[in-house]
């Protein structure tokens, strides 16, 4: 296992900004963590990252305790904040140079290192480039290069993608893809669901300090989504049509639109009670032409299940 | 083997120091205030005075005040220099990425305050040629120099672990700074103030005559606020007749640098143990 969150919980005087997280990563997962803002990404980040001591629990990368063995996590992760400044008297190369240096990687490996970490973000032609003159994707960039100089196995990256154009948005995307054929750990944050779903195996759901989902795409979207509401077209008898669907037990807040013929509710049941309830309508001569079941977008389930965070 | 002992945030500091303008300006200043000072008292001595000649105490003269302007002037660019130094990469937001990588608190805080340092004896050896006049005349010996510039080395390397220090345990800049020029103010300023104090309340009390009139004076503390004050020991240095007088009026004759040099070596011990104590203050293990 090579991220393992044991019920980590961190306060600030009352107010909890991390309630008991629990949570474990394979070797070369990408794990997107999602939540509104304030909702507890950035704290786990922070303690994973070595920068914050949590109150209770631990986590610990590659069997390294951040509590106990920070300095043996630090070479283990590559950390790429959420907000960040660079160093604007430094051209690029210097700057990876400086980082480089600072993870104790000797001068000859540092010459060999940079080009092929610039080449890896596209930026070799930037080398000679004060920091101070590149764009805000660039430095995006450079950062998540910086990120990588010591070669870490894990990479945690609070919201790497925020603030950029959506060309460089998908600049960054190929590159964190690219990372991912190599075999590394990522942790990616972002308040964007269906960004973190395209390149994501796992996601994880916080919404008040507690991870309230995880798994794959399809399982947070099935744990996540709650009732299915399902839209049926009937040709005639629409009273008919909606006297039948009230008697089932598993239908709820049923809404008709008489000028479509078209009758919406929530289903509570599986795909086999859907097919059920199909059959014994046409059975019961109801003159379906048309059963959909509502799609709901990861955008959607996003903003539902944060819809309470913001309300308090 | 080089790479074991080298310091990479002292590497990048003194990179980026050397390549701002401000540190030229700077440097350009220092030496136009002392240049200013040189040319004008070799113009009152000679020229304005009538006389075409320098004698060797007036050239002594010179040296003495060139000091306590070149200390001023370090006293004053020191607080400038190091207050800054963790909280503005805190404000410019590269604290965090630095606090990530592995280097220990030590590294980060010694590095910051050499690069400072480095800077401060660049200043004070460019003023040199400044200070060669004096030989030039006469009257100071090169053991005076080097001890004025060993004192230099102790105040400004106090001083500047103050200045990291406040800058590691507050926030923002400008509080730091504030801090820092208040802690200097107080050991420049206030020391002589308690210690002119201290020393008129034991006569006071001499000359009320609870005490006999031939008794050996004794005020341990006077003599602490006259041993921490950085004037009084540049007095004893250049005047060393001043240092018996001190000793006879506080009844202790320990010299004053010894105790100067005690007090500022602990307090440059206490606040780089402090800031790399808080550096990672968020974190129970600094390390």
């Amino acid at each position: 296992m090579m991220v393992d969150i044991q019920g980590l919980t961190k306060k600030y005087g009352s107010f909890t900004a991390l309630d008991n997280l629990t949570l474990s990563l394979d070797e070369g997962v990408v794990f997107g963590f999602v939540g509104a803002n304030g909702a507890g990404k950035s704290t786990t980040f922070s303690i994973l990252s070595t920068l914050l001591s949590p109150t209770a629990g631990d986590a610990f990368i590659n069997g390294k305790s951040v509590v106990r063995e920070p300095k043996e996590v630090r070479k283990q992760i590559g950390y790429m904040p959420d907000f960040f400044g660079v160093y604007d008297q430094l051209k690029a190369d210097e700057y990876l140079d400086f980082y480089g240096a600072s993870y104790g990687i000797s001068a000859a490996d540092r010459q060999v290192l940079i080009p092929q970490l610039l080449e890896l973000v596209n930026l070799t032609h930037k080398r000679y480039e004060y920091v101070d003159l590149l764009s805000r994707g660039m430095k995006q960039r450079l950062c998540l290069a910086r990120s990588l100089i010591h070669d870490p196995k894990v990479l945690i990256l609070d919201e790497p993608a925020s603030g950029l154009d959506p060309r460089a948005r998908v600049e960054m995307r190929d590159i964190l893809k690219h990372l991912k054929s190599m075999g590394k750990t990522i942790l990616i944050s972002s308040h964007i669901l269906p960004e973190l779903a395209e390149m994501c195996d796992e996601i994880g759901v916080i919404d008040n300090g507690k991870l309230i989902a995880h798994g794959n795409v399809a399982q947070i979207q099935e744990q996540l989504q709650g009732d299915k509401r399902i839209i049926v077209k009937v040709l005639n008898e629409i009273d008919t049509a909606r006297a039948f669907f009230e008697e089932d037990p598993l239908v709820s807040s049923i809404e008709v639109t008489n000028e479509n013929n078209e009758i919406a509710f929530n289903y509570r049941g599986k795909i086999d009670d859907q097919i059920n309830l199909l059959r014994r309508a046409l059975l019961a001569d109801i003159p379906i032409y048309s059963l959909r079941e509502e799609e709901k977008d990861l955008e959607d389930v996003f903003m539902a299940i944060t819809k309470g965070a913001d309300e308090e | 083997m080089m790479e074991r002992f080298s310091n990479p945030v002292l590497s990048k500091e003194l990179k980026l120091r050397f390549r701002a303008f401000k540190s030229f300006s700077g440097l350009m200043f220092y030496l136009a205030t002392l240049s200013l000072f040189v040319i004008g008292f070799l113009l009152i001595y000679t020229r304005f005075s009538g006389t075409s000649f320098f004698r060797p105490s007036d050239s002594f003269t010179m040296f003495a005040v060139l000091s306590v302007i070149q200390m001023a002037l370090v006293m004053f660019i020191t607080p400038g220099l190091t207050a800054g130094a963790i909280s503005t990469e805190r404000e410019k937001q590269t604290l965090n990425i630095l606090l990530t990588t592995t280097q220990s608190s030590t590294q980060i805080i010694v590095g910051k305050l050499l690069s400072s340092v480095a800077f401060l004896v660049l200043m004070l050896v460019a003023g040199l040629p400044l200070y060669s006049l004096v030989f030039l005349f006469g009257g100071v010996s090169p053991s005076q120099l080097i001890t004025i510039f060993l004192f230099y080395l102790v105040t400004l390397v106090a001083i500047g672990s103050i200045g990291i220090m406040f800058s590691t345990i507050t926030k923002r800049t400008i509080v730091s700074m504030i801090a820092t020029y208040g802690a200097m103010i107080f050991l420049a300023g206030i020391t002589a103030f308690l210690f002119f104090i201290g020393f008129s309340m034991e006569q006071m009390f001499m000359n009320q005559g609870t005490a006999s009139a031939n008794a050996t004076p004794f005020s341990p503390i006077s003599y602490f606020w006259a041993t921490i004050n950085p004037g009084v020991l540049m007095v004893t240095i250049l005047y060393p007749d001043m240092a018996t007088s001190l000793a006879s009026v506080v009844g202790i004759s320990i010299p004053v640098w010894v105790g100067y040099l005690i007090f500022y070596l602990f307090i440059t011990a206490f606040c780089l143990f402090i800031a790399i104590r808080k550096l990672r203050a968020n974190m129970k293990t600094n390390r």
